[in-house]
């Protein structure tokens, strides 16, 4: 217990270490999220009146980010099953990485719903009348909290037993492993449920909509691990396997085939059916009655995800520069697809057809930057402090020179740890 | 002169004085001192006294960065800021009478300490054996719109932005779908010969979408069929509001402005009180007028006497009557939520008026020879 509390404080140290860049990453990140909090207490005090909803359209950028992020955290398992079921060593170390990325997701999921309740102070009520198993926003709670413990334990295991230099124990971690496989899948199901299940709502009113969020998840998220370790590559020592990019690459690949295909069967049963149902795919696709605030973005949208699809499908994403474009096409296409394409647009007609429109406030934005770069300052001191511990260079027993870890300082003087890999150029 | 306690770093007192000469150092996140030779040892040794320092100095700009980001709420208003009493007070339905009574009180004395009035506030129950039902006929609408200020002015509304729990669509004569309906119809007189009028509130539906969804049961449904909100219990997720196909719930965007000149003292708990930012809120039938045998006020107001309201569950009342004899209708009958808001044309029921002797019925299918 005092070993780990001393680890704890290890890790809390380290997060303070690094060379000018990080600092600058760091300071930024932290500047950004400050401005973002600044924002939300205006919120708090004005209420929900400082961001672009209405009463027409009572659902905006918030539940947009969260529906995202849900599904960013839910890839992270696309890194778990190649490793435990089908036994890829290459994606081993990484699975801790992904399962990083899912505990920053849900955070962040977190973060965006509470922002967006009315009345905050009043959450304790979720636990005193807790509206299960009719209403779908508590199975969201439930599915987003224990997902969010099952990573906590499964990788916060994992590094403390690397750190202590003992096998982890395979029954204390690979039953979980298996649990927050099936979890993953559930937690974009459950969010999509949220949206599927009501029947005032033609738009979100589709068998398709679940399958569709978990396809497009599989291809936001993976991008963001592949951006993530081709920058871990380029700024750290650790050996960043590119067999594993590669499988990455893949899954990327075929999730975004099943996305596209999936929305080309929704297009084809709003359109050629042509009811009264279709008034708000009508208005994200084309416009309606004069009002088409949407189309440049769906359109953007999904040219981006054609674009990314081309490219992915092409040897020339092989190359590392190429591969990231493709991914920030990616999870920005998609990004589109779930918040200006998904969201927004099934409150556009109202029920009553009634037509307004959407776009956030700046302090809206504010916010919504403001949880995303807190988000990525977790994420950040998570990867900042696995690396060394995944190197064996952060353990019970040594003294760690954290500025040896960066190849900018260009010292690799420790016996034991020769550099393996010059950066950007990746190993044959 | 250096502190022992610094020794353990073994620090030259030459590199220590370079360090300081070498600009801002790391920690202050500028950028320009990346990683000066020894800085700050390693993880597990202590700290000199500069680095101390700068340490200091940045925690200093932290919490004063923290602080300033926290400021607005300096601006939130004390009756604002929740009490203890208001984060111990129960759901509506775990109160006992004692606990209701104090939280009678506490609106009492909130209401005098904003307007000023002691309101007469009750929480008032359903009444037994009823069940409320409206039906509104459509070819008496006139479109008038006194219905949507009658209410907004009985209810305690918020005035600024102006909360209205009606609103009246004035639909092109030869469609009944509401996508072609006028919200914003502005005339000099009512009604327009080539349009009808089509107000829409809470249908009070016997299968409600709202209370399905609301995760912390703040909204549910009554024994006379009313569908009803805790307005100290509602979160403001706003989930309600995207599952209601009438678009009949309304949220509380900001403070709720209504001046002690309009304001209606009659109040319920469940009903017209003055309702807090952040909660939603809708029509419930008026319940704190039908519940005590009154009519609702947009029915009062109607000049046309388009508005009918009754229990259903008694076999005379008018509304029973308008069901039994006209051909009425309910909105969105597709998406299964079993409304109590019927709509009619008023039309003379038609088999009273026909002339001609009773006919024999045809089967449905010639019969086939065997």
């Amino acid at each position: 217990m005092k070993e780990y509390a001393r680890f704890l404080w290890r890790c809390g140290r380290l997060s303070f270490r690094g060379n000018g860049i990080y600092f600058a990453w760091m300071f930024a990140l932290s500047v950004i999220a400050l401005v973002g909090l600044n924002a939300y207490c205006k919120q708090l005090v004005y209420g929900l009146g400082t961001t672009g909803m209405t009463d027409q359209v009572s659902w905006g950028m918030y539940i947009a980010n969260f529906t995202y992020l849900v599904g960013v955290a839910a890839a992270a398992v696309m890194l778990v099953i190649p490793v435990y079921v089908y036994k890829n060593k290459e994606l081993h170390d990484l699975v801790i990485l992904g399962e990083l990325l899912a505990v920053s997701a849900i955070i962040m999921c977190l973060l965006f719903v509470t922002v967006d309740l009315g009345r905050p102070d009043r959450f304790h009520h979720l636990l005193l009348r807790f509206n299960f198993p009719i209403s779908m926003l508590t199975w969201d709670v439930i599915v987003l909290n224990v997902y969010l413990l099952l990573n906590l334990h499964i990788c916060g295991y994992l590094i403390y037993s690397v750190y202590c230099k003992r096998e982890p124990s395979k029954w204390f971690y690979v039953p979980f492993v298996f649990i927050a496989i099936v979890w993953a899948i559930s937690i974009h199901t459950v969010t999509a449920f949220l949206y599927s299940g009501l029947g005032g709502r033609p738009f979100w009113n589709s068998a398709v909509i679940a399958p569709r969020f978990i396809a497009s998840a599989f291809a936001a998220g993976p991008a963001i691990i592949i951006i993530t370790l081709q920058l871990i590559r380029y700024f750290t020592t650790y050996r960043v396997p590119h067999k594993a990019i590669l499988t990455l690459r893949n899954i990327v690949t075929v999730a975004l085939i099943i996305n596209v295909f999936l929305l080309g069967s929704e297009l084809f049963t709003e359109f050629y059916t042509d009811s009264v149902h279709n008034a708000s795919a009508k208005y994200l696709w084309f416009g309606l009655h004069g009002h088409s605030a949407l189309v440049p973005w769906i359109w953007t949208a999904v040219s981006l995800n054609f674009g990314a699809l081309l490219l992915l499908v092409l040897p020339i994403t092989r190359r590392e520069g190429v591969l990231a474009a493709a991914c920030i096409m990616v999870i920005v296409g998609i990004w589109i697809e779930k918040g200006m394409g998904l969201i927004v647009p099934a409150f556009i007609p109202t029920p009553l057809g009634e037509i307004v429109e959407y776009s956030p406030t700046w302090n809206e934005t504010f916010i919504c930057f403001g949880i995303w770069a807190f988000g990525l300052l977790l994420f950040t001191i998570m990867v900042r402090i696995t690396l060394p511990v995944l190197e064996g260079k952060l353990t019970i027993d040594t003294i760690y020179h954290p500025e040896k870890h960066y190849h900018t300082g260009e010292r690799s003087d420790v016996p034991s740890q020769p550099v393996t890999q010059s950066p950007r150029r990746s190993p044959s | 002169m250096r502190l022992r306690i610094f020794d353990s770093l073994g620090l030259p007192d030459g590199e220590a004085a370079q360090q300081t000469a070498d600009g801002c150092g790391g920690s202050c996140g500028c950028g320009d001192g990346s990683t000066p030779p020894g800085d700050g040892g390693t993880v597990d040794d202590g700290m000199n006294r500069r680095s101390f320092l700068r340490r200091g100095v940045a925690a200093a700009g932290g919490i004063t960065a923290l602080a300033a980001s926290l400021s607005p709420l300096r601006d939130l208003e004390s009756e604002d800021v929740p009490s203890v009493q208001a984060f111990l007070q129960k759901h509506y339905k775990e109160m006992s009478e004692d606990e209701m009574e104090v939280a009678l009180d506490k609106i009492r004395d909130s209401v005098q300490a904003r307007y000023d009035i002691r309101p007469e506030i009750r929480d008032i129950k359903p009444m037994d054996g009823v069940e409320f039902v409206y039906a509104l006929n459509l070819s008496r609408c006139i479109g008038c719109r006194k219905c949507v200020h009658a209410c907004v002015e009985e209810n305690n509304q918020s005035r600024d932005p102006e909360v209205q729990y009606i609103r009246v669509l004035e639909m092109p004569r030869g469609s009944t779908n509401i996508e072609d309906g006028d919200h914003h119809y502005e005339r000099a007189t009512v009604p327009d010969e080539n349009h009808y009028y089509m107000p829409i509130q809470c249908h009070q539906c016997a299968n409600p979408p709202c209370v399905k969804v609301c995760p912390v049961e703040a909204t549910w449904q009554e024994a006379d069929g009313l569908t009803v909100i805790d307005y100290d219990w509602c979160i403001g997720c706003r989930y309600c509001e995207a599952a209601c196909p009438y678009w009949a719930r309304k949220f509380n965007f900001t403070k709720p402005k209504l001046d002690k000149a309009d304001l209606n003292p009659e109040m319920s708990y469940l009903s017209n009180r003055p309702r807090q930012q952040g909660v939603m809120e809708k029509c419930h039938f008026c319940l704190h007028r039908t519940r005590a045998g009154k009519m609702p006020a947009c029915l009062e107001v109607c000049p046309t006497g388009a508005r009918k309201f009754g229990n259903i569950l008694d076999p005379e009342s008018e509304v029973s009557l308008i069901l039994k004899t006209k051909r009425v209708f309910v909105l969105k009958a597709e998406v299964g939520t079993l409304p109590r808001f019927f709509y009619y044309f008023d039309e003379r029921d038609p088999y009273s008026q026909l002339t001609v002797d009773s006919v024999q019925v045809q089967p449905p299918h010639e019969e086939t020879p065997s």
